[in-house]
């Protein structure tokens, strides 16, 4: 910030100062902190530097890698859940919501978002209780469609629990993807509507010719926001399948792993500098999707200025 | 603007799905809500049932507030929450100015500096700030706390801010330049009032991640004294599982606060999301 050889204007530095200051103090020291502890390991009892030797662990260490691999294969599979079912969700609905005079879209819109505003804690306990086969809530609704022989608890069952988690984070999250495309929705001009209402294409069809490619970058937009949401996740998987991440750890992502290799868990005790490595793993993961995004993907949607 | 009316069957069809996900997306909520007013009969043997004179029962709520200290959890949640975004939108305000308002070597770096935190979770540096408040005698008060979350905001709040700050008329502020204000009045007296829906719009975002966070409670903050509300709710529903009317009367007195303030604000924030989309 070396300001010109007028008079030194002070007040730029006192406007940026506060904020460079907490800024830099608590989110990117610490960040550059992690990722250098992510090198070092105790040896005899020192900090010693080793170089990528806890990177060969997490990734070969038969006590690490196992763990590691299912909890990145599991987070893909969150991730996947979410790019399959919630976005095109939200693409819907916000579609429908766009339509020119709809009555109680407004209330519509209110209701559908109030589940992402919720902590995860409430909506991970509140669907606890909804799938629990204790309330009967859920065997009940399905036996009034006649399905209740394929109730099974859920969210106890290897093969299912981690679909049954990312579904709950899916309701709670639908809103977002939502509101991003209902307003870039909003913002195509009336004309090119009408244009294509001339040229007689309506319905389905305007849909797809004309509205999906002005949304694209409102898309990838949600997309990557979706990425880093998804692989920096941990609150709704602890609260509903606890520290564990059970059944068996089926629902292991890499937040919860991150959680209990750092701070320790019952029997295991916290370990720096592995929680370190999992955390720089954890942000090579999103610099990767971030720039991929903003390099590959954002450039080269075409955008239409209106 | 004429458009082409869509036909009745389409329209039905649409309020047919709309109304249907919008059930879905409330149900859970309303079903917690009405079962915290319930009997433990009721609960197990009507759950869709509204309370009714017979059924009506508070048993939950005057476990859950004997039990957890559940106003001390929202007083620390409200301390939290309004003192981190005061903090934010001040400096945040600060430096959005500073960078939209002047020209100096490195603003744009500084612009990119502060905005590699809008994509790149806090979370990630976690082993190191725990650490930090170790060594500064910072763990367990609500000092980290907001800290954490001041820094969080920041990135995201300077950047919608600087934003808006750009639509402000130059003129105006050389006008107050020539009537001899200084760089910190034009910026408090005239710039701050201008912005005041944009800052509105940034609270709100900011506001929700905070209140809503487990993370950071947990690893900074766990002590009794210190917990916020989602903490709080979240040790306390684990240790009462089995006690159906304390868990769904927790569990609604954490849903209120939030429910009553997205009554008041949700048209601010649908609002602020659907102009910040349009950018």
């Amino acid at each position: 910030m070396q300001i010109s050889a007028r008079p030194r204007r002070w007040h730029i530095l006192v406007f940026l100062l506060p904020a460079f200051i907490v800024y830099s103090a608590v989110m990117i020291l610490p960040l550059v902190e992690t990722l250098r502890l992510s090198m070092f390991n105790t040896v005899d009892g020192h900090s010693t530097f080793v170089g990528f030797a806890n990177f060969q662990v997490l990734f070969g260490n038969e006590r690490w890698a196992a763990d590691f691999w299912r909890a990145l294969k599991n987070n893909f599979v969150f991730f996947a859940i979410h790019m399959l079912v919630q976005n095109p969700l939200g693409i819907a609905l916000a579609a429908m919501l766009s339509i020119p005079k709809l009555r109680l879209a407004a209330f519509y819109r209110t209701a559908i978002f109030l589940p992402t505003i919720l902590s995860f804690v409430i909506v991970g306990f509140i669907w606890k209780l909804i799938l629990s086969p204790i309330w009967g809530i859920t065997p009940f609704f399905m036996d009034i469609v006649g399905l209740k022989a394929f109730f099974a608890p859920w969210l106890g069952k290897p093969g299912s629990a981690l679909i049954t988690v990312s579904l709950i984070s899916v309701w709670q999250n639908v809103g977002i993807p939502m509101m991003l495309i209902y307003a870039a929705l909003l913002n195509i001009p009336d004309e090119v509507i009408e244009a294509a209402e001339c040229d007689g294409i309506t319905g389905w069809s305007q849909f797809w010719k004309i509205k999906l490619p002005l949304i694209l970058p409102a898309i990838g937009m949600v997309s990557i926001l979706t990425f880093v949401g998804n692989f920096n996740a941990f609150d709704l998987i602890y609260t509903v399948q606890g520290a564990l991440a059970g059944p068996d750890g089926a629902t292991d992502i890499l937040g919860t792993l991150l959680y209990r290799t750092f701070f320790g868990f019952q029997l295991q005790l916290g370990d720096r500098s592995m929680g370190a490595t999992i955390a720089t793993v954890m942000f090579l993961i999103i610099l990767a999707g971030v720039s991929l995004y903003l390099f590959g993907i954002q450039r080269r949607v075409r955008r239409y200025q209106f | 603007m004429s458009k082409a009316r869509i036909s009745p069957l389409r329209s039905g069809f649409v309020h047919l799905a709309l109304a249907g996900y919008t059930v879905i997306a409330l149900f859970p909520v309303v079903l917690t809500i009405i079962n915290s007013l319930k009997d433990k009969n009721a609960i197990f043997r009507t759950p869709l049932a509204l309370p009714t004179a017979e059924t009506f029962s508070l048993i939950g709520y005057a476990t859950v507030l004997k039990q957890g200290d559940f106003i001390g959890y929202f007083q620390n949640s409200l301390i939290v929450t309004v003192v981190s975004i005061f903090f934010a939108l001040l400096f945040g305000a600060m430096a959005a100015f500073a960078l939209s308002e002047y020209r100096f070597r490195g603003n744009t770096l500084m612009g990119l500096y502060l905005a590699i935190g809008i994509m790149i979770p806090i979370r990630l540096g976690t082993v190191a700030i725990l650490q930090g408040m170790v060594a500064a005698g910072l763990v367990n008060t609500l000092t980290a706390l907001i800290l954490v979350y001041t820094a969080q905001g920041l990135p995201l709040a300077i950047f919608i801010l600087s934003e808006f700050m750009r639509t402000v008329s130059d003129d105006l502020k050389n006008a107050g330049r020539i009537d001899g204000l200084s760089e910190y009045a034009i910026f408090f007296r005239l710039v701050l009032p201008l912005v005041r829906p944009a800052m509105a719009t940034v609270a709100v975002f900011t506001m929700i991640p905070i209140w809503n966070d487990l993370w950071f409670p947990l690893i900074l903050a766990p002590g009794e004294a210190t917990k916020t509300v989602t903490l709080g709710s979240q040790v306390f529903i684990g240790q009462f599982v089995t006690n159906w009317n304390a868990v769904l009367a927790a569990l609604s007195l954490a849903i209120f606060p939030v429910l009553i303030l997205y009554v008041i604000f949700s048209r601010q924030l649908i609002r602020g999301i659907t102009a910040g989309a349009v950018k």
